[in-house]
């Protein structure tokens, strides 16, 4: 392995780790702005122009509040929650395509910290952990929110998971890969997704939902019932952290949803920007476009929270478990007839 | 008509207990529908005012922090006669009395004058008998519309004299005014 590989890669690392950050610290800004606009409010604008150093001044307040502990058996597993639930929520940005790749230096450089095969699969798997960081970190409280709201949390994600990874392979017996470069690259032009698998989509945004925690399924957090859920006894950084990582968790499923579905960096006209102005500046515009999704997807999630009031628990497992699968299931039933058709018709003898 | 079908808001629906549609069961153009009216909202003109900087007109009899009057040469009003301290329900005034002396004569109207007028403003209740009581026209809740600023300390609610009389330079412009009309 040459250096130049090694810091190109530490370069990319360094970049994506940034920009999550950052697109988690401003998702804060623009949630409360969002939720402002959508109830006739102005939102944050005291500190900086239009309220843009808000992040930076909630930042600096949980830093500097009081660090409460409470009185529990497992300070270990207390303080290591909100780690888990930091670095899931980091880790997934890993195997996302960001752009095609750039010409720089006599070198190709992807941008993507690592092309694996099973990148899908990665993502679940990390998904899947991040619920240990809610688990611990709501059982080592030593309170009885904390615990119910693990426990609902707990459940709710592994609930969706399933409908989650069902509905997600339907797109993966079109696709024929895991990669998710692969799964970009195909999608060039306009030949996006989610026009080929609307009710796959449809189901995946639902889950994706239910599994950041988000509105109408925060039934981990929610105030009105639990305090505040698994982090009612967290204060100071570390419930600075699961915040945050709730927010890293948004961008980044976000981020998947635009990537599957919507054509991830591929934007109409792309093949003739490369053609015309280079690769360089037609990664640029893919970039942008990639992030121009996205932040549709962020707007979604907050615009939703504000529409749609919470669910009910036994409503939350009905429409995971009694909708959501068989729905997936036949979703996927459908898409193997279509790609089977021809040997379904000569088998029949059509 | 029957007493069903009346509604005065003209906004009253008959509730019905149908069975829904498989369309309407699954919500999804109720959830649009929802998303649409939201979205309507972002667009529309805010109902805040930004308060420091933006004040909301307030009405002509709104009582907010007093204001101790000054006559159209300027000088005091009040003459601690006290009548003030003794309507008030709260017992938050306190005063006290001195004579004028002759080289004040431009400070104050009447020869007797408080020396010192203190309101609780934490015990004030904002309901306006002292200005009811006042009979030299001195008092007034409805001239400041300003409210009482928040604070720290207890002790810094107390509002002496810097506070409470009316600055020369209004006074002055308000005299202005009346010779001018």
């Amino acid at each position: 392995m040459d250096s130049a590989f090694i810091i190109e890669k530490s370069v990319v690392i360094i970049v994506v780790f940034a920009i999550t950050m950052v697109m988690a610290m401003y998702s804060t800004w623009a949630e409360r702005k969002v939720a402002a606009f959508l109830q006739d409010r102005v939102g944050p604008n005291r500190a900086g122009w239009g309220g843009l150093f808000q992040p930076l001044a909630d930042g600096l307040k949980l830093f500097s509040k009081e660090e409460f502990e409470p009185n529990t058996p497992n300070r270990f597993l207390f303080f290591v929650g909100p780690g888990i639930a930091m670095a899931t929520a980091l880790m997934t940005s890993a195997v996302i395509p960001w752009g095609d790749r750039f010409h720089l230096f006599g070198r190709d450089i992807l941008l993507q910290a690592t092309d694996i095969d099973v990148a899908i699969l990665y993502v679940f798997g990390i998904v899947s952990v991040g619920v240990y960081g809610i688990m611990i970190g709501g059982w080592a409280s030593n309170n009885k929110f904390s615990l119910m709201g693990a426990i609902r949390a707990a459940s709710q994600m592994v609930s969706y998971e399933v409908a989650m990874g069902l509905s997600i392979v339907a797109l993966l017996m079109m696709t024929g890969t895991l990669s998710l470069k692969e799964i970009s690259a195909q999608q060039a032009g306009m030949n996006w997704n989610v026009f080929y698998q609307p009710l796959s989509f449809l189901i995946f945004l639902i889950c994706a939902f239910a599994e950041t925690n988000r509105t109408p399924f925060d039934l981990a957090e929610c105030e009105t019932e639990l305090i505040g859920g698994y982090h009612t006894e967290y204060s100071s950084m570390k419930m600075g952290f699961y915040l945050f990582a709730e927010y890293a968790n948004m961008f980044i499923s976000s981020t998947i949803l635009a990537v599957l579905f919507f054509g991830g960096y591929n934007y109409p006209g792309m093949s003739w920007v490369v053609e015309n102005w280079g690769v360089n500046i037609a990664n640029v515009f893919g970039i942008a476009a990639l992030f121009a999704k996205l932040c549709g997807f962020i707007f979604f999630y907050m615009w939703v929270r504000w529409t749609i009031p919470r669910f009910r628990y036994d409503q939350l497992m009905h429409l995971g478990w009694r909708i959501l699968i068989p729905l997936s299931i036949v979703n996927i039933m459908i898409t193997g007839i279509v790609i089977l058709r021809g040997e379904i018709a000569t088998y029949l003898g059509f | 008509m029957s007493i069903q079908e009346i509604s005065l808001s003209g906004r009253k629906k008959v509730v019905s207990n149908k069975e829904m549609t498989f369309l309407e069961r699954m919500y999804l153009i109720a959830i649009f529908k929802g998303l649409w009216i939201t979205l309507k909202h972002l667009f529309r003109k805010k109902a805040t005012i930004q308060y420091p900087e933006q004040v909301r007109e307030r009405s002509e009899v709104y009582r907010g922090q007093h204001m101790l009057k000054r006559d159209e040469l300027g000088r005091e009003n009040c003459t601690a006669c006290g009548l003030c301290a003794l309507s008030c329900p709260a017992e938050a005034i306190t005063m006290k009395a001195a004579e004028r002396k002759a080289d004040e004569m431009h400070l104050y109207r009447e020869e007797k004058y408080a020396e010192i007028y203190e309101i609780n403003m934490l015990r004030c209740i904002f309901c306006g008998l002292c200005e009811e009581a006042c009979p030299k026209d001195a008092i007034y809740l409805t001239i400041s519309k300003e409210l009482v600023p928040a604070n720290y300390d207890r002790e810094d609610f107390i509002f002496g004299k810097d506070k409470l009389v009316m600055p020369l330079d209004i006074a002055m412009k308000n005299n202005q005014l009346k010779t001018v009309n």
